[in-house]
């Protein structure tokens, strides 16, 4: 678990280390976390169900929190959630740390909470979370299922920020992950600097949606 | 599109304790207690109402539209559904739906999210989530835009593809439609009968939808 404020126009670069990654992740405007990621506002302004890239990230006040700019596997999980306490025991077994110690099997919304705990943030902050290099398909009637084996060792996924953004990061198994073993597999975070935009004109004109998202965000910074 | 479920509920309006008519670009924010039964109606159709619930006791345990649609395996609403809270417990259970499904996936409209999907200048236009902010503030309960996640838009349709594309249409609800749900615990509901006029979600016109509360 991770939680970072990350300036506008980076690069934030995520690698899967191994196959079978998942992040479940929060985004917040840094400076007002009262505007915050909002999945229905950005499905439905994109029109879709999954997210890659050319996709915005929008907040509830319609500003481009972050676009993704490159994306290897093509589909993220915006429809999962996040996996509790209650939930990692009746998966992946009953433990406690005192027993495990370091192998003891965390979980996103305890991580959640403990992450938004530094930044005077909690339980009424989680809202809709978005589950990178996950993948939860629908069918005709509704029914949802998990793909697994979707995510590939060195997948990556890049988000350009266009506002300071906070990231509150959980690296814990999906919640429609198969039961058995826990799964543990490492994401590597990159930060670069990134042309204010450049890489971004992509997600600016992958719809008109993202543009105006766009505009709205820069309104910040008049 | 797959079939839908119709359920009629056995409940006489003549019973009910309480029956409301919420005009269009209106909201409604009452305690439904444990055991009552809550009715929303279409009352002429192609009308969405948007809703959302609090726990009465701890307004911090809420409606989560990812808790309910992962537990029940799928991602719309009807008879039989249990809304889950953001603690993955069960808040209302859905008893009757004369109209088959429901939409978890579009959240509220909102001032901002219009200026998104239309155009810049739509700013000025009514919204869901204006009503609810303005139920929350007016009501006296511990509530701000903080506590606000996404809600159900019960009578609309928004079906996702297989190739994940998202939909948004039009054509299950008509006139008289009803939803129906058992509150689990006490609630706070808190409703915005929607006046978007951008998109065909309310036909281009915006109409009133009735509550009612049984004992």
């Amino acid at each position: 678990m991770w939680s970072i404020r990350i300036p506008r126009h980076r690069t934030v670069r995520f690698t899967a280390l191994a196959a079978g990654a998942n992040l479940s992740a929060l985004l917040f405007n840094a400076v007002q976390p009262l505007d915050r990621l909002n999945v229905p506002d950005t499905l439905k302004a994109l029109h879709t169900a999954k997210l890659t890239r050319g996709h915005v990230l929008m907040s509830d006040m319609g500003r481009a929190l972050a676009s993704i700019t490159e994306d290897t596997l093509g589909w993220h999980d915006p429809l999962g959630g996040h996996i509790n306490a209650a939930q990692v025991a009746a998966k992946f077994g009953e433990q406690t740390y005192q027993d495990a110690h370091n192998d003891w099997h965390r979980n996103a919304r305890d991580n959640f909470l403990i992450e938004l705990a530094k930044h005077g943030l909690g339980l009424r902050d989680i809202v809709a979370n978005i589950n990178f290099f996950s993948k939860v398909v629908v069918a005709e009637d509704g029914r949802m299922a998990y793909v697994a084996e979707h995510c590939p060792a060195a997948a990556v996924i890049e988000l350009q920020t266009e506002i300071d953004v906070l990231f509150v990061l959980a690296n814990c198994p999906h919640p429609l992950a198969p039961s058995g073993k826990y799964p543990k597999v490492p994401v590597r975070i990159d930060i670069l600097s990134s042309e204010p935009g450049g890489s971004d004109d992509f997600c600016r004109n992958f719809r008109p949606e993202c543009g105006r998202a766009l505009a709205l965000a820069e309104r910040l910074y008049l | 599109m797959s079939t839908l479920v119709y359920n009629e509920s056995p409940l006489n309006p003549a019973d009910a304790i309480r029956s409301e008519i919420i005009p269009a670009g209106d909201g409604w924010f009452q305690p439904v207690k444990k055991d009552q039964t809550l009715r929303i109606v279409d009352l002429e159709g192609n009308q969405a109402a948007d809703t959302f619930f609090f726990n009465a006791d701890d307004v911090t345990e809420r409606y989560s539209a990812q808790d309910t649609i992962r537990e029940q395996g799928a991602i719309y609403l009807t008879t039989g559904t249990k809304l889950m809270s953001n603690h993955c417990r069960p808040m209302l259970t859905i008893t009757a739906d004369t109209c088959g499904r429901h939409d978890t996936l579009g959240g509220a409209c909102a001032s901002e999210s219009n200026m998104v999907r239309y155009a810049l200048d739509k700013r000025f236009m009514h919204a869901c989530r204006d009503t609810f902010l303005l139920q929350m503030v007016l009501s006296g309960y511990p509530v701000t835009k903080r506590d606000l996640a996404h809600n159900i838009n019960f009578f609309m349709n928004v079906p996702v593809t297989p190739e994940g594309g998202l939909k948004f249409e039009d054509g299950v609800s008509e006139p008289g439609k009803y939803v129906e749900m058992k509150a689990e615990v006490d609630v706070l509901c808190l409703i915005s009968n929607c006046p978007q006029l951008n998109n065909p979600c309310n036909a281009y016109n915006p109409t009133p939808i009735q509550v009612l509360v049984w004992n």
